[in-house]
């Protein structure tokens, strides 16, 4: 308490680290009055440690209040600021200023393969319905043993841990060439999140899942890009996972283990 | 936009810098190995698959007349056609060492963890394959005999 007000602003700290002008190119669109988006630059003073959630923020408080773009709580779980950061699928809150080329300017675009709406926003409903229709909830018709809690041992948990991460930002699907072209495409996300319950021992509903994703526009449609795997800003072996519910599909069940 | 013809409607509006065009279109999606890899195997197998299509149709002549198969075959000797055949080698080779990447990748537990390595062994391996086999193609191609 006595040092901060001794030293007002901390200027020992602010002198460590330097603030630069970091210009910023942003795919502009306003459906009512652009039939095309545009490329529109900025210059925003930022701090290295700043990310480029921070330096949208600035431009829309201070610059450009139309600036449109999504995000929650702005700390990597919300996974609303999925945007396309130099040609690659981010989250805008966690990509720092100084793992960029800040020499060159950066350019901020939104999501491919889904709607564009305004600016960096999208519509996401393509997405959470193909989500929705891999029934992304426990099914379980069986009481418990003790009538309390379903065991499971660590080696089961583990078999699905990866897919349990998924945030649902969409910089998978909206990454992958496969989804750009052909909408109709399940996706990386909901493949992800079918896995987390294909291999969940406690599960039944396995064989309903595996039916679904055994269709033209199911796990078949995955070239193996691993766009997807490089996009995911929880680092979940995406690919991986596709190829474990490929390999359940032919096999007819998950390779789950027994205890 | 209804009045973007007016002469004077453009400094009417201007309270910021209106926003300058440049590129119309998105940016490339900056995938790595595994996004080319995908583009190049679909390039190779397009072109290998019209290949196919010709040369079913050029075997199928020697049913219908054995002097016009000649003549098409012939054609093949010509130079232009030799260099394509050192493509349709290229590409053949790429397709098959990349499919067997892809093979391994859907099949082998693991196999996804060193897609990237396994890519640029695919590569070194294809390198490989075309230097045994350029030198003594383009020797008859052009070495006459």
């Amino acid at each position: 308490m006595t040092t901060m007000t001794e030293e007002p602003g901390n200027p020992s700290i602010e002198a460590g680290i330097a603030a630069f002008t970091v210009t910023l190119i942003i795919r502009r669109f306003d459906p009512e009055t652009m039939s095309e988006p545009i490329w529109q630059d900025f210059d925003v003073e930022m701090y290295p440690t700043d990310r480029v959630l921070d330096a949208l923020h600035k431009i829309k408080w201070e610059q450009d209040g139309s600036l449109s773009f999504r995000r929650s709580c702005a700390h990597g779980i919300c996974g609303s600021d999925a945007m396309r950061i130099n040609g690659r699928n981010r989250l805008a809150c966690k990509t720092l200023i100084k793992d960029l080329d800040i020499s060159q300017p950066i350019y901020v675009e939104a999501i491919k393969g889904l709607p564009l709406e305004k600016d960096l926003i999208v519509d996401m409903e393509p997405f959470f319905a193909s989500y929705r229709e891999i029934q992304p909830f426990l099914i379980a018709s069986k009481e418990p043993k003790d009538g309390k809690e379903r065991i499971q041992s660590v080696a089961q948990r583990a078999v699905f841990d990866d897919t349990t991460k998924c945030i649902l930002c969409a910089a998978c699907t909206s990454s992958c060439p496969v989804f750009w072209t052909d909408g109709q495409y399940f996706g990386p996300a909901a493949i992800v999140n079918a896995h987390r319950f294909i291999f969940d021992s406690r599960d039944e509903g396995a064989a309903v899942r595996l039916d679904i994703l055994n269709d033209k526009e199911g796990v078949w449609r995955c070239r193996t890009t691993f766009n997807c795997s490089e996009a995911c800003p929880r680092g979940i072996e995406v690919t991986k996972a596709i190829a474990e519910v490929k390999n359940a599909v032919l096999s007819g069940r998950p390779s789950i283990p027994t205890a | 936009m209804h009045e973007e013809s007016g002469p004077a409607s453009g400094a009417a509006t201007a309270t910021i810098d209106p926003p300058k065009p440049r590129r119309i279109a998105g940016t490339l999606y900056r995938g790595r190995e595994g996004m080319w890899s995908w583009v190049l195997h679909r390039i190779t197998g397009v072109a290998i698959f019209f290949f196919l299509l010709v040369h079913i149709l050029d075997t199928a002549l020697v049913r219908l007349d054995a002097d016009a198969y000649d003549a098409v075959i012939g054609t093949y000797k010509t130079p232009i056609m030799g260099l394509g055949e050192a493509g349709l080698v290229a590409a053949i080779g790429l397709h098959a060492l990349n499919g067997l990447r892809i093979i391994a990748i859907d099949f082998i537990p693991g196999a996804t963890r060193v897609q990237r390595p396994l890519f640029w062994i695919a590569i070194v391996l294809w390198v490989a394959l075309l230097a045994g086999f350029l030198p003594r193609h383009l020797m008859h191609v052009f070495g006459g005999a």
